[in-house]
C-alpha cells in the first residue's frame, strides 16, 4: 500500500475498540435488567431504548437497542433475526435448478443479483461458459434491477427524512422498471430468471422499444429528484455531516458498496474485478468525499445514471444467439424436442426429477449488488443438491457500521443513518 | 480440552511433514483458479496477519461448513487431517484485485478457532453467525452470542445432524373438505 493511500485512508482505531465501543454488547436479559435497574448503567442519565422491530423507518424488521443520554445515542446494537427462515439450510434440500428460486427471495429489492451470484457459482463448479447473449441479457437485467433498487432507496430515504412525496415518485419510476421485468420474467419480483446455464427465456419481442422508453422516462425524473432533494437546503441539512465514516474504518468493518465508496474509496467489483462483460462497457465508479449520509444518498442517485449509461450501450452491443447453454445435462431441452426425441424426454425428466449433478468442489463467486459485494459460496459433494450454500449478504455485513455511524448522534439522525445504510432485512436474516 | 489440544498438535505435525506447495507458511491448493490456504487453527491468526500486511485489506466473509455426511474431501493437501467442521475465511486484496480463501480444520467435537476481531473487526457479525448456526467457538470474540436465532435456542441448525424443524399443524375437524 502506498503512502499516499495510507494518508487518504485515515485512522481505523475507532472501530477496533473492545472497551468503550459504540457497539452495545448486551444480551436480552442484561438489557432488560438495565431497563429495570437504572443503576446498572454507568450513569444515571443513561437509558436503554428499544426501537423496532416494527417501526416505519427501520426498513422491515430491524430492531435497535440504543443506549441514550437525553436524545444522544451513545451505544447501539442492531438486533436481527426476525426474518430468519433458514434459507441456507433450505438450499441444501433443493436441487441446483431449484436453488435460484430460494436465493432470489433474499434481497427482495434486487433479486436478480442473488440469482446471478448463485448461477455464476454453479457454472464455475460445472466448468461451463454460457453463450454471449445470456451474459448480456444478465447484464441488462441486473443493471435495470440496480436502477429499480436505487429508485426504491430514493423513495424510502425521502420518506424517512420527511420528504413524503418521494415515496410516491420513487415507487412510480420503480414500477416502470418492474413492469418490464414482468414482461420478461413473468414476475415483478422473485424472478427465478437467471438460472445455472443461462436465463429462463429469451427477451420478448419489442424489448428494445421498452428499454428505450425506460431510458427516456427515467432521466428527466432524476432531474426532478435533484430539485426535490439534492438542491434542497432542508434536505441537505438533514444529511450533511451525519453518520461520518472514513475509508480505513469502512475497510476494517468489511463494508462494501455505496458505504465504502461514499468515503472516497473507489472500489466496485464491476470495474476492478470484472465479471460478465463489464470490461466491455464504459461507465464511471461514483465515489463520495466525506463518507456521510448525503454522499451515500448522492452515490445511489448517480449510480442510476451510470446504470442507464450501461444499459444504453447494452442495447447496441447485445449479440444474437442462444440465451442458454445447449448442454442437455444442465438445461432442459426445448419443449418441441420432447415430442420427437426419446433422449430429450429422458433429459427433461432427469433434470426436473433428480436435477443435474455438479462435480465435487468448493468455490466462491461475488458480484456487485446495489448494496455491495454479494458472494455465494457453494460446496458440492458431487450430488444434485449443494452440500452447503452460503450467501455473503452485503446488507448483513454493512449493518455492522450502524453503531459506529450513529455514535454521538441524535436519535433523529439515527433514522437518517439507518436509511443511508439501506439494509434489506430479507438478506440480513436469510 | 486436552483432546482438542492434542488434535491441534497432530495437525501441526502433519503440516510440518507436508512437502507440497506452501504460501504464507501454510499449504496452498487451487480450486477453480481460486487460491485456497489451509492453516491449522493455531496458525490462523499468524497467517491472516501476514496476509493483511501483504495488502489483503478486507475480510470479506467468514463462514463454516459441517462435513459430517460428506463422502470425503479430495481437495485437501496431502497429510492434512480432515475434521468435521471447517471454517472458511475469504480475504480480498484491493490493490492487486486478488482473493484468497482460508479453510481451517476447526475440529470435530468442540470446533474452536481464534477470533479475527482484532485484525478485522468486520468479522464480528459473521463469526457470531457461524457460532449461531454451526456452534463454532471463536476464542477472543468480544460478543460471543447468537445473532439470528433467539438467545434461548437449543442446537445449531446448520449442522448436518440437526433435523429440519416442522411445526405441527392442527386442522379443525369442523371445517370439512369442500
Amino acid at each position: 500500500m502506498t503512502n499516499g493511500k495510507e494518508l487518504l485512508l485515515g485512522e481505523p482505531e475507532r472501530v477496533f475498540r473492545r472497551e468503550e465501543s459504540p457497539v452495545l454488547r448486551l444480551n436480552e436479559e442484561e438489557a432488560n435488567a438495565a431497563i429495570d435497574d437504572t443503576d446498572a448503567l454507568d450513569d444515571d442519565h443513561r437509558m436503554i431504548l428499544n426501537m423496532g422491530p416494527s417501526h416505519p423507518s427501520t426498513h422491515g424488521v430491524l430492531r435497535l437497542m440504543l443506549e441514550m443520554e437525553g436524545e444522544t445515542i451513545l451505544r447501539s446494537k442492531p438486533v436481527i433475526g426476525y426474518l430468519h427462515t433458514g434459507m441456507e439450510k433450505t438450499a441444501e434440500g433443493l436441487s441446483y435448478l431449484q436453488g435460484a428460486t430460494n436465493v432470489t427471495r433474499m434481497d427482495y429489492a434486487a433479486p436478480l443479483f442473488s440469482e446471478l451470484a448463485f448461477s455464476l457459482t454453479v457454472e464455475k463448479l460445472l466448468n461451463i461458459d454460457v453463450p454471449p447473449r445470456a451474459t448480456w441479457i444478465r447484464m441488462l437485467m441486473c443493471e435495470l434491477n440496480r436502477v429499480s433498487s436505487h429508485l426504491l432507496f430514493q423513495a424510502t430515504n425521502g420518506m424517512d427524512l420527511g420528504a413524503v412525496s418521494m415515496m410516491i415518485y420513487g415507487w412510480r419510476e420503480r414500477e416502470e422498471v418492474l413492469r418490464f421485468f414482468e414482461k420478461v420474467t413473468g414476475l415483478r419480483m422473485n424472478h427465478n430468471y437467471i438460472r445455472p446455464g443461462g436465463v429462463a427465456a429469451d427477451l420478448p419481442d419489442g424489448w428494445r422499444e421498452d428499454v428505450k422508453k425506460l431510458l427516456e422516462i427515467i432521466p428527466p425524473r432524476l432531474e426532478e429528484y435533484d430539485i426535490l432533494q439534492t438542491g434542497q437546503p432542508i434536505f441537505r441539512e438533514r444529511l450533511q455531516g451525519v453518520g461520518v465514516m472514513n475509508p480505513a474504518e469502512a475497510l476494517a468493518l468489511s463494508a462494501t458498496g455505496p458505504i465504502l465508496r461514499s468515503t472516497g474509496y473507489a472500489w466496485d467489483l464491476r470495474r476492478h474485478m470484472p465479471y460478465l462483460a463489464y470490461d466491455e462497457v464504459d461507465f464511471d465508479v461514483v465515489v463520495g468525499t466525506y463518507g456521510d449520509c448525503f454522499d451515500r444518498f448522492a452515490i445511489r442517485l448517480n449510480e442510476i445514471r451510470e446504470s442507464l449509461k450501461i444499459i444504453e450501450q447494452i442495447l447496441e452491443l447485445m449479440p444474437e444467439g442462444d440465451y442458454r447453454i445447449q448442454n442437455k445435462k444442465v438445461t432442459p431441452p426445448p419443449r418441441a424436442r420432447i415430442d420427437e426425441s426419446m433422449e430429450a424426454l429422458i433429459h427433461h425428466f432427469k433434470i426436473f426429477t433428480e436435477g443435474f449433478h455438479v462435480p465435487e468442489g468448493e468455490v466462491y463467486v461475488a458480484v456487485e449488488s446495489p448494496r455491495g459485494e454479494l458472494g455465494c459460496y457453494i460446496v458440492s459433494d458431487g450430488g444434485p443438491n449443494p452440500y452447503r450454500m452460503h450467501i455473503r449478504g452485503p446488507s448483513f455485513v454493512n449493518l455492522q457500521t450502524l453503531p459506529h455511524l450513529m455514535e454521538g448522534g441524535l436519535i433523529a439522525d439515527g433514522v437518517a443513518v439507518i436509511s443511508s445504510v439501506d439494509p434489506i432485512m430479507g438478506e440480513v436474516d436469510r | 480440552m486436552t483432546e482438542t489440544e492434542e488434535s491441534n498438535e497432530e495437525v501441526e505435525e502433519k503440516t510440518e511433514e507436508y512437502s507440497g506447495p506452501t504460501s504464507y507458511g501454510v499449504p496452498v491448493t487451487e480450486s477453480h483458479d481460486q487460491v485456497v490456504l489451509h492453516p491449522a487453527p493455531t496458525q490462523l491468526l499468524e497467517t491472516v496477519t501476514l496476509l493483511k500486511e501483504d495488502g489483503f485489506c478486507m475480510a470479506i466473509d467468514v463462514t463454516a461448513v459441517d462435513y459430517l455426511t460428506h463422502p470425503g474431501r479430495k481437495d485437501l493437501p496431502a497429510g492434512l487431517n480432515p475434521e468435521r467442521f471447517e471454517v472458511v475465511v475469504s480475504l480480498i486484496n484491493h490493490d492487486q484485485g486478488k482473493r484468497v480463501r482460508l479453510r481451517v480444520q476447526a475440529g470435530t467435537d468442540n470446533p474452536t478457532v481464534p477470533s479475527l476481531f482484532d485484525l478485522f473487526p468486520g468479522t464480528e457479525a459473521m463469526e457470531r453467525e457461524a457460532w449461531d448456526l454451526f456452534g463454532v467457538v471463536f476464542e477472543g470474540h468480544p460478543d460471543h452470542s447468537r445473532i439470528l436465532l433467539p438467545d434461548n435456542w437449543e442446537g445449531h441448525p446448520l449442522r448436518k445432524d440437526h433435523e429440519v424443524g416442522r411445526i405441527p399443524v392442527q386442522f379443525s375437524p369442523e371445517v370439512g373438505r369442500h
